[in-house]
């Protein structure tokens, strides 16, 4: 009997949620007034419950380490966000977009989370319209749809390529509203450090100012941890630089469970490393896979020019380019899900077909000549230039491409200073998001009584591989339509509670922690940054736990990071104070917290002997590269639970029930 | 695309310990940092020998890096976010300077953004002036009604949209002569002016953001222009126009006195 309880409720898939609802407890307007919450990170998740929970009556206390809310990073988020609105007529539904779900996430996630999801979808599209989003719209000046990978409907609604922008502004403004009338009292520029638990719930945490450097007590009735993902445990990805795991990692040494740790997305489209100095990764959002084509020289020798700088992709004849994924995938072509077709671009390259610049040759051809092409001709047909010129016919197709994507082609041009109007994008896959997160139940609770996780720091709704543009819609949906309710349900039990003291034994031992590890850092008489041990950590992860894995690298990944880690606590130099603003010492602490997780992640990798989704294990695939799934022993999800060391995590099982959908091969030929 | 051999640069960078202390420029050199890198990462590259060597790295606000967050705010050669237009700070690359140049750093100034340390400054300003009025007054229900109720005619749509694409950097405040913020509250106040979910409220809310922006302490606009020609996301000045006439409307229809 599994320990874990994920308390889903009774009845029907489709009445689970109603009936959830009309049966939970709740607390009346006057109670609500003397209940506090901690909300940690203030993205889509964490800025739409901050909203919504002060809209209610609760006092919230907001923390994010940036110096505003708006500035979390959702705001990145580029493509859009899915809704199964059926606005174009199309075949869409409520199941439909819960079962691309479940099979996008390769039958590895929870049928009653992503069923709630999917209802939830249709409400989050009204909320932001009520609210001013400016979504993209037609003629008509109703709103406009466009489709993403892995599913045959047009469900996504966007705002040009700035999507996750115009929804986070739309929870800050919600939240402004309350910070405004005193319902949120918001701590810019503060990181949590450490929860504290009292009698064995979630009673408060301990946050540093980044700008005094002093640590504060926070106490609430709940903590709620919203901190997004993890992908900067591989040093360079699409995150932003300040991305880190720190408060759930803290959650889970104190008794959370953490979820599925191995499932990474890395995502197919992404800017091409240039070298040693980079820091970041820039995504080139999926949106344009709608109209952009992937391909590679179908030569070997073609492929070595254009690494050697002796022929541009222009050179190489229609018939001599390889559109690989249009011929592996015929069905989906250019828009499988997005673990297919970063694996299908490593296949290439590693093929020898590569045609970047650098040394390994990790880069692929994203190419919208066709698509300008097809533009422009109904342009000129719309316009009535029935023998309009082909220059003509590029010049209309590039102004209907350049409507749709300009900000995304500008970005490019800046980065690479190349114009892809003209030459086709170059294009590699990149660490982007991670599925893997806090274990939460049906209520979003974590294994800590009272603490609650949500959006990408939870693991709950995406299962092996998240598909496109279902991010912002599961953060919006936990924050606005989920966790409101399941809170309530809670907090009911806490109307007589009071206010919790923060003068107590829990807080005072949980600060003096936090105290000794910062004393550490800025006394260690250590050689090396931060950055160095971070970097090192990067190149290890992503050679051996990367886009593909086997039992041998994981295994020496594990011992590399070990090693790493008693390097850094041995030789870590951390310059300033621990009472000022040290920004040196805040990426200490994360970085110390990076190199536990990766450890474990490389023993969820090892212990998962199977293929699914962005966990690809060379031992468990076909002959021609598919992925295999062992539905008979892997379908669970994996939670560990700590106990000390990453090495001595004992891990735990939830077994996935399929009772409404049927568990097939994924296929998307 | 590689550059054959990276760039030597002297940089003059603002040092400031705390928002009481006077700061001052230091003078630095770093080597070899490779064209296709960004101004970022070169200053990544500055501070990782600065430890090396044991002394303070620079502080400065950055998150995303992509041009997005709007954390990234460097006063460049006198420019915000540098030379290049529509870009951030973060987006400007070093193949936009030669080797051997000398590169002057600063932090935005402004009386209503003061220096917290080095090249952060606080920009709370602006969240307060979001707070004052920067929203619809709409509760999340689930029960709004139905999102193409509201049919909203393209160009005021795509209008909205270019208004609200702002990404509160500050860029405006620290370029304009008067410190001025209008750009900044145009932008959110166009933005809810052009769409009829917004239009409730419009009057009360130009009254309390421009009320708050006033408090703040950041300068009026004299028609310079020169907040339109930094800003990295290319936000119009008619946003201007259209906050003072809504200003304007407000103040002779307002019922309050």
């Amino acid at each position: 009997m599994s320990v874990l309880d994920s308390k889903i409720p009774e009845g029907p898939l489709k009445d689970k949620w109603t009936n959830y609802k009309n049966n939970i407890k709740l607390v009346n307007p006057a109670n609500k007034r003397s209940i506090d919450v901690i909300v940690v990170g203030t993205g889509l998740a964490g800025g739409s419950a901050a909203a919504t929970l002060a809209e209610l009556g609760y006092n919230v206390k907001a923390f994010c380490y940036q110096d505003s809310p708006r500035r979390a990073h959702s705001i990145a988020a580029q493509g859009g966000i899915n809704a199964a609105k059926n606005y174009q007529g199309d075949g869409d539904s409520i199941h439909r977009l819960f079962y691309d779900t479940v099979k996008g996430g390769d039958y590895r996630s929870r049928e009653e989370n992503v069923y709630r999801l999917a209802e939830v979808s249709t409400n989050i599209i009204d909320q932001c319209v009520a609210q001013g989003v400016p979504f993209a719209r037609d003629y008509g000046g109703l709103l406009d749809n466009r489709s993403f990978g892995g599913v045959q409907v047009s469900r996504t609604f966007y705002a040009k390529g700035q999507t996750g922008q115009q929804l986070l502004l739309g929870c800050y403004s919600a939240m402004s509203r309350q910070i405004g009338k005193g319902k949120i009292e918001m701590h810019n520029r503060h990181e949590m450090m450490e929860i504290v638990k009292v009698d064995g719930k979630a009673r408060g945490i301990i946050a540093r100012n980044l700008v005094t450097g002093e640590l504060e007590r926070h106490s609430a009735h709940a903590v709620v941890i919203a901190s997004g993902g993890y992908g900067n445990v591989f040093y360079l990805s699409t995150n932003a630089m300040g991305s880190n795991v720190s408060a759930g990692w803290k959650i889970h040494k104190k008794g959370a469970f953490f979820a599925n740790p191995c499932y990474t997305q890395i995502h197919p489209t992404c800017i091409p490393q240039h070298g040693d100095q980079q820091s970041k990764l820039t995504l080139m959002s999926e949106s344009l896979r709608n109209d952009g084509r992937i391909w590679v020289p179908a030569k070997k020798e073609d492929a070595e020019a254009v690494r050697a700088g002796k022929l541009t992709g222009l050179d190489i004849a229609e018939e001599d380019r390889d559109y690989y994924l249009e011929r592996r995938y015929p069905s989906f072509g250019n828009l499988v899900p997005r673990d297919v077709a970063s694996r299908a671009a490593k296949e290439r390259t590693d093929a020898g077909y590569g045609v970047g610049t650098s040394e390994s040759g990790e880069a692929v051809y994203l190419d919208f000549s066709a698509a300008i092409m097809r533009y422009g001709q109904e342009q000129a047909n719309i316009h009535g230039h029935h023998d309009a010129s082909d220059a003509k016919i590029k010049e209309l197709g590039t102004d209907v491409i350049e409507k749709k994507y300009g900000n995304l082609f500008q970005m490019y041009e800046k980065i690479t200073a190349d114009n892809p109007y003209a030459t086709p994008m170059k294009i590699y896959p990149a660490v982007h998001y991670t599925m893997g997160g806090v274990w939460v139940d049906y209520n979003l609770m974590t294994t800590i009584e009272g603490c609650y996780c949500i959006g990408e720091a939870n693991f709950s709704d995406h299962g092996a591989n998240r598909l496109g543009a279902s991010a912002l819609m599961q953060g919006l949906a936990d924050g606005y339509f989920v966790l409101p309710y399941t809170i309530g349900d809670y907090l009911a039990d806490d109307i007589r509670t009071g206010a919790i003291p923060t003068d107590s034994v829990d807080f005072d031992e949980a600060e003096k922690s936090v105290q000794s590890q910062m004393d550490f850092f800025v006394n260690n008489n250590g050689t090396k940054s931060v950055d160095y041990f971070h970097k090192r950590l990067g190149k290890i992860m992503w050679n051996k736990v990367g886009m593909a894995r086997n039992e041998k690298v994981l295994n020496e990944a594990i011992t590399e990071i070990k090693q790493l880690r008693e390097e850094f606590w041995k030789e870590v130099k951390v310059p300033g104070t621990s009472a000022s603003m040290n920004p040196e010492l805040a990426k200490a602490a994360r970085v110390a917290d990076f190199l536990e997780l990766g450890e474990l992640f490389a023993r969820d990798a090892l212990a998962r002997e199977e293929s699914c989704g962005g966990h690809y294990r060379e031992e468990h695939s076909t002959e021609e590269g598919e992925a295999m799934r062992d539905d008979k022993n892997f379908t669970h999800v994996t939670a560990w639970e700590h106990k000390g060391e990453p090495s001595d995590a004992v891990l735990h099982k939830e077994e996935l029930k399929y009772e409404n959908i049927e568990l097939k091969t994924r296929s998307y030929k | 695309m590689s550059a054959a051999k990276g760039l030597n640069l002297t940089l003059k960078v603002w040092r400031q310990k705390n928002d009481k202390d006077k700061g001052l420029m230091e003078t630095y050199q770093v080597s070899d940092i490779s064209a296709d890198s960004s101004f970022l990462e070169m200053m990544d590259i500055l501070n990782e020998q600065l430890i090396n060597e044991g002394n303070d790295p620079v502080a400065f606000d950055h998150d995303c890096r992509e041009g997005i967050c709007g954390s990234c705010s460097m006063y460049i050669n006198g420019e915000a976010h540098g030379p290049g237009r529509e870009i951030t700070t973060c987006q400007l690359h070093m193949r936009e300077f030669k080797d051997g140049e000398t590169i002057y750093i600063e932090p935005w100034r402004a009386k209503a953004f003061p220096v917290i340390k080095d090249l952060v400054v606080d920009r709370g300003g602006f969240d307060r002036i979001m707070a004052a009025g920067g929203f619809v007054s709409v509760n999340t229900s689930g029960n709004t009604q139905d999102a193409n109720n509201i049919p909203i005619p393209k160009a005021d749509a795509d209008k909205a949209f270019d208004a609200a694409t702002c990404i509160g950097c500050g860029a405006c405040v620290a370029t304009c002569k008067n410190a001025s913020a209008m750009l900044f509250v145009s932008a959110k106040v166009s933005q809810f002016a052009l769409l009829p979910q917004g239009k409730v409220e419009a009057s009360e809310r130009v009254q309390n953001m421009v009320a708050q922006m006033d408090e703040e302490g950041f300068g009026n606009c004299t028609n310079t222009g020169a907040c339109e020609v930094e800003c990295p996301k290319g936000i119009s000045l008619e946003n201007i126009a259209r906050m003072n006439r809504e200003y304007l409307n407000a103040s002779f229809t307002s019922e309050e006195t």
